[in-house]
């Protein structure tokens, strides 16, 4: 029998794995915007699971909301990552360091 | 309560939404042209947002009649009063940009339509009364948000400043939801009086994992440290009226959404949070006063005076009482005012063909140069250090009286010591200003607006400020009643 517990080790690793996609990731931007993905995914799990654990729609409400926020960020994204590859041609993290930090 | 009475409440908020919709399509028709008409227009739809909220503030409006939607948000003073800065920064910076893109030829006509959707965003995150509204509020503000960070779009700086913001901001969302989902399923509800039902016999822990990752997320959107690491870049990289911007309305905003979230829903739980934000108001403090030691951009350096700064915010919320909400509302207004001032300042310093001009060694000898501007400066930055004529001195005394009579003393004291650090730059500032030989770089012809604003802020901070304060305290005490606080 599968119970909350599964769902919340699921996405509790999704979380994981997106936030150290976006921390340990060297290599390319668009890397960037997929973790970011997971990590919203893995929100979207526990929302959905805890809605249906707990027989409340509130959850998968909240889960169609972060949907859609999640669409709109992703344009955003990329649309700054084109403007941002047409001023320095690359798009590799290691060569955003125009400013220190 | 009724559909009708709940539109009521919103009015604000409506009228910025449907005049934003409104300027989006003028802007799609017009073109850049019509760039200087919508930032009038946007002006005065928030203009009228702020003669909306304006009543909520002054009858002190609180309890059940403010609750609209089922009490998914909430039309109270606390809300009426920082709508009143976010509206009346929103304004000043849109009296500001249009000037500083036009000299650069980059003024574009949705910059007006951002900054209105922004302000509706963060409206909508400080009268959130449950977490979902609360989401909606934050991501229509930092969408808005992100486009504004890179809106010179053939700028290396901007674009960095843009993606940079972008990634952590979204980062910082995804902590906060995932805290937010953690506290829907260990609590069974996401409507802030439910959560204060729920963990009032103390918080299992699902509950207090979920509450940590909601104020790691938060901490992000106010820029408190150990989640800072953004602000230097962004607030360099972005141009300087989106700079104003994000120094003040977006953080009075993230400030009282984070001081409803603990004050209302965890009210009770004071104890389980006040550890978290006392860690982040001391790094804070630190962070902001030994990183400004040695930038030599202005920006960069206001960067770091307002992580300092939000670490004061924070010892006021440390105290989790009404006394400690007040004193964080004080605080915040004079900050507001501070910074939009230094950052007007820093508009007004331009080379003679009209390049900005952000580096604190092109500062020397501005007393001789040009005097009028020095002065300010020198004002602005003796408030921002918290030294006793000016202002920000009474800031800073309201949210150590809080801190002190909550019984953090040692907080109160380290806070204290902490602060003469950060006097150090401040100082420094003034010192190449009026000791160092003149380089006269700072040319540029003046322009009205700026000065107007600029000296207004002046005049806030300078000691005619504490005239206000008998206002100040009422309506923020009337503000932080309105929070449902425990004793």
């Amino acid at each position: 029998m599968i119970g909350i517990e599964h769902y919340l080790v699921v996405s509790s690793i999704m979380f994981v794995l997106g936030v150290l996609g976006i921390f340990l990731n060297r290599k390319n931007i668009i890397v960037i915007l997929m973790a970011i993905e997971l990590i919203l995914l893995a929100v979207n799990l526990n929302l959905v699971a805890f809605s249906a654990y707990l027989n409340d729609l509130t959850g998968q409400v909240f889960a169609m909301f972060v949907l859609t926020v999640a669409a709109a960020e992703a344009a955003i994204g990329l649309a700054i990552l084109v403007i941002y590859f047409r001023n320095r041609g690359t798009i590799a993290v290691d060569d955003v360091n125009r400013m220190k930090g | 309560m009724d559909y009708a009475t709940s539109l009521g409440l919103l009015a604000p908020e409506l009228v910025l939404a449907l005049s934003g919709l409104v300027l989006l399509l003028v802007a799609a028709w017009g073109g850049d042209e019509s760039a200087r008409v919508n930032s009038i227009a946007g002006a005065i739809a928030l203009g009228g947002a702020f003669a909306l909220s304006l009543s909520a503030v002054v009858d002190g409006a609180s309890g059940l009649d403010t609750f609209a939607f089922f009490g998914q948000f909430r039309a109270d003073a606390f809300a009426g009063l920082a709508k009143l800065m976010i509206f009346a920064s929103s304004i000043a910076v849109l009296m500001i940009a249009p000037r500083y893109f036009e000299r650069i030829g980059a003024m574009r006509a949705e910059f007006p339509v951002l900054v209105v959707f922004a302000a509706l965003g963060m409206a909508i995150m400080v009268s959130a009364g449950d977490l979902l509204s609360l989401y909606i509020g934050l991501e229509l503000n930092s969408l808005a948000a992100y486009v504004l960070a890179s809106i010179l779009r053939d700028e290396e700086r901007s674009a960095e400043a843009g993606l940079k913001y972008f990634v952590l901001g979204a980062l910082a969302s995804g902590i906060l939801l995932f805290g937010i989902s953690l506290t829907y399923g260990f609590a069974g509800t996401t409507n802030y009086t439910g959560i204060a039902v729920a963990v009032a016999d103390g918080l299992s822990t699902g509950q207090l994992f979920g509450l940590t990752f909601v104020l790691a997320g938060l901490a992000f959107k106010i820029s408190a440290a150990p989640f800072h690491m953004w602000t230097p870049d962004v607030y360099e990289g972005a141009p300087t009226p989106v700079t104003a911007f994000f120094a003040s309305a977006p953080k009075v905003a993230a400030i009282a959404l984070l001081a409803r979230v603990s004050l209302e829903a965890f009210g009770t739980q004071a104890d389980a949070w006040r550890q978290i934000v006392i860690f982040a108001a001391l790094l804070s403090i630190v962070i902001g006063a030994l990183g400004a030691i040695g930038q030599d951009n202005v920006k960069r350096l206001l960067a770091y005076s307002s992580i300092n700064n939000v670490g004061f915010i924070l010892i006021g919320l440390a105290a989790g009482t009404v006394g400690g909400a007040s004193a964080m509302m004080v605080y915040l207004v004079i900050y507001v005012v501070m910074t939009l001032g230094s950052f007007v300042a820093v508009l007004l310093m331009r080379d003679a063909e009209g390049r900005p001009v952000e580096g604190v060694s092109d500062l020397a000898g501005l007393s001789t140069t040009r005097p009028v501007l020095a002065w300010c400066l020198l004002a602005l930055m003796f408030s921002l250090a918290g030294i006793p004529p000016l202002f920000g001195f009474w800031g800073k005394f309201v949210v150590f009286q809080a801190a002190v009579q909550a019984d953090l003393i040692a907080l109160a004291a380290i806070g204290i010591a902490a602060s003469v650090i950060g006097a150090f730059y401040y100082i420094k500032i003034v010192k190449v200003m009026f000791f160092d030989d003149p380089v006269d770089t700072v040319k540029g012809e003046s322009d009205v607006p700026h000065w107007v604003l600029l000296g207004l802020c002046a005049l806030f901070v300078s000691p005619l400020g504490y005239l206000l304060i008998a206002p100040l305290d009422n309506v923020a005490d009337l503000a932080a009643a309105s929070l449902a606080v425990i004793p």
